[in-house]
């Protein structure tokens, strides 16, 4: 059949629109990963252990099982319960918790990870723990935390595409769309992937640019 | 919870859970081969074959490895590649693990201090040598823990196949929620056989890490 | 072509980073079992030097000469690796972190290199290994792992790997500097086993008292020169050069 890469601008708005979801879902996924990670960690961290039991089941299947698993149980399990949600907020709110729990992880270690020195400095001059939490631990990991977290919101861009699986109109599928019509499935799906890595390369540079100035403050 | 539908349909997951362990283990195959060729594409003393090495991992790193399945599968037709759906998971999959191995296997070797190439060195052993009478065999130790991360990861990725039509454990919960309108029971059978492989995986790494730390 | 009569030569070596030059213009000549100690600030290029001798800090300018051929030949890629192999072979180096294999035992670590490089089966290699053991006081522990030796003893065994290979010459960079200073001793006395036996020694050091009682000549280098160069009791005790006076009245000073 051989390839043909002239066809390719026929149909980009349709993948350029893809695209604009594809960064939107990330957007949003990655804040509720944060948010989720932060509530997950204190949870794990500060909770009482009755609490503590149920997430760290939570924790336990969400880092045991594929990704796409999750995503279908999420996307028809909500159906299930007689909440109908779109695609794409089921989406969302999969790969939002799929990252949290990881995002949690990482922020567990990093909050173990400072110093204990440093919190009996801070409770030395006088702080409160909650003060010396904020004002001292806190600062500290959220240092350690972000260069790690940087490379889960890098996995969680590429792991957007699996959203297309359930229906969700983001670049994947975008593309799935196009080779439907035009039965060019190496050109457009390269078309993609090119798509995605340079959001990806992006991503990188921002990362390492927000690396840099950690290090310094460091 | 409808255990009765549980029982019934239970089989055919066991069945799909050791299409899943039959992928991981040639797809970790494959990444383990291609996370070795690629570290020694990383580490060569060719600017060339460090850039093409260093392009492999980018590239494949940094797309979806759902679309670098689907290019294989879907479009590798096209430039005259037919595989059939478990041959692509198997090669798409495999490739894109030795993307992630290769660096796990480069930071590895990279991290024997120099001084141990160097005493090699000095001995007169050549670079062969050196690399797998002493570097090897110590970053192998230290790569344990970390290559189990990569296939951790890889068990997981497994479930891409899906997409393309492989019946293995999350193709069959797929097909099964589809069928029954079950989601919570089939995730169940499929997760818990997941967990399994997961957990056992987890724990034959952890014994050949504490295996190879002995001496 | 100029006569190479010495047996250890150095010939205008020069080494630079970029613009920074580490090494301007060494020439020095060493005789069949003579031990010269190379003192001077860490910094001074005295490392670099030693490292050179055996290529694996290759110099940019000059050239090292053993035993009446050229260590650092340039050669293609391929006839270099097989020419500079077979050259450090002849030529022994003992690091300051030792650089023990640290997933072999003693035993093994000596018996190795022998093992591939010389043609002996693997009982020679052990009974060699064993012998150079021996020889540096640490047989009893040639089925221990380097994790379970003390520093002094590491050093010993890195010393007996060294001598397996049989070499003609033998570079020492810093051998006790790692070390606390109760273990020191115990590798100086190996050291000194050596130079009675007619060992062939380059030593970069910063123990004066042991550079005075081994050695036939000391360099002292500073920024990439050899500043002062003769007997250890000239150059230790009576330097002519302020440089040396400052590095000795220094080193004194630190010491004590």
């Amino acid at each position: 059949m051989g390839l043909d890469f002239s066809i390719v601008p026929d149909y980009l708005d349709i993948i350029l629109l893809g695209v604009a979801w594809t960064i939107g879902i990330t957007v949003a996924s990655a804040l509720l990963s944060f948010v989720g990670g932060i509530f997950f960690a204190v949870i794990a961290l500060y909770s009482p252990w009755i609490i503590r039991q149920p997430f760290r089941l939570i924790e336990w299947v969400f880092m045991g099982t594929p990704l796409l698993l999750q995503l279908f149980l999420i996307y028809f399990g909500l159906v299930q319960i007689g909440i109908d949600l779109p695609a794409f907020v089921a989406g969302i709110i999969g790969l939002g918790l799929h990252f949290a729990v990881y995002n949690s992880e990482l922020i567990q270690t990093a909050i173990l990870a400072v110093d204990k020195g440093q919190m009996e400095a801070a409770r030395t001059l006088g702080l409160s723990r909650g003060e010396a939490l904020r004002k001292v631990v806190v600062p500290q990991a959220v240092n350690a935390v972000i260069p790690p977290i940087g490379n889960n919101m890098i996995a969680l861009l590429k792991d957007s595409a699996l959203v297309s699986v359930i229906g969700v109109s983001e670049l994947t599928l975008s593309a799935q769309r196009v080779i439907g019509k035009t039965y060019r499935p190496f050109e457009f799906y390269l078309v993609a992937a090119a798509f995605y890595y340079v959001i990806n390369l992006c991503m990188e540079w921002v990362q390492r640019k927000i690396e840099r100035r950690i290090a310094v403050s460091r | 919870m409808d255990i009765e539908l549980m029982l019934k349909v239970y089989p055919f997951f066991l069945k799909a859970a050791w299409i899943t362990i039959l992928l991981s283990v040639l797809t970790a195959g494959l990444g383990l081969i291609c996370g070795i060729l690629g570290a020694s594409a990383r580490l060569s003393r060719f600017s060339i074959v460090r850039f093409l090495g260093a392009a492999y991992v980018s590239v494949f790193r940094g797309t979806p490895a759902l679309i670098q399945l689907f290019i294989l599968y879907f479009g590798g037709p096209q430039i005259g590649i037919q595989l059939d759906a478990f041959e692509a998971g198997v090669i798409g999959l495999g490739i894109n693990a030795g993307a992630y191995m290769t660096e796990t296997i480069r930071g590895g070797i990279i991290s024997i201090d120099r001084g141990q190439r160097e005493a090699a060195r000095t001995l007169g052993l050549s670079r062969w040598q050196t690399t797998y009478k002493v570097i090897l065999p110590q970053a192998a130790r230290l790569l344990v823990r970390p290559l189990g991360v990569n296939l951790n990861m890889l068990i997981k990725a497994t479930a891409l196949v899906a997409a393309i039509s492989v019946i293995e454990l999350t193709y069959t919960a797929q097909r099964y929620i589809g069928s029954t309108y079950k989601p919570f029971e089939m995730f169940l059978l499929a997760g818990v056989l997941y967990m399994i492989i997961i957990y056992a995986t987890g724990r034959g790494v952890a014994w050949l890490d504490r295996k190879v730390r002995i001496n | 072509m100029t006569e190479h009569t010495h047996f250890v030569e150095i010939r205008h070596a020069q080494k630079s980073y970029g613009a920074l030059e580490v090494l301007k213009d060494i020439s020095l000549n060493v005789e069949r079992g003579q031990i010269v100690g190379i003192i001077g600030s860490s910094g001074s290029g005295k490392s670099t030097l030693l490292r050179a001798i055996n290529d694996l800090d290759p110099l940019t300018g000059g050239e090292v000469w053993l035993d009446g051929i050229q260590v650092n030949k340039s050669l293609p890629h391929r006839q270099y690796e097989k020419h500079i192999n077979a050259m450090r072979q002849q030529i022994g180096m003992v690091f300051q972190h030792f650089n023990l294999f640290p997933h072999m035992t003693v035993r093994e670590n000596v018996a190795m290199a022998p093992k591939l490089l010389k043609e002996i089966s693997k009982e020679e290699a052990n009974q060699l290994a064993a012998e150079q053991l021996d020889h540096v006081g640490m047989l009893e522990r040639i089925d221990y792992y380097p994790s379970q030796l003390s520093g002094g003893q590491k050093q010993r065994v890195a010393i007996a790997r060294a001598l397996a290979m049989k070499p003609k010459l033998m570079l020492f960079d810093e051998a006790t500097s790692a070390l606390d200073p109760e273990l020191v001793e115990e590798v100086n006395q190996v050291m000194k086993k050596l130079a009675e036996e007619h060992m062939t020694m380059i030593i970069v050091t910063h123990e004066m008292d042991f550079a005075a009682s081994v050695c036939d000549r000391v360099l002292f280098m500073d920024k990439g020169v050899v500043v002062e160069e003769g007997p250890p009791e000239v150059v230790l005790e009576n330097p002519s050069q302020k440089r040396t006076r400052e590095f000795l009245r220094k080193h004194i000073e630190g010491a004590s």
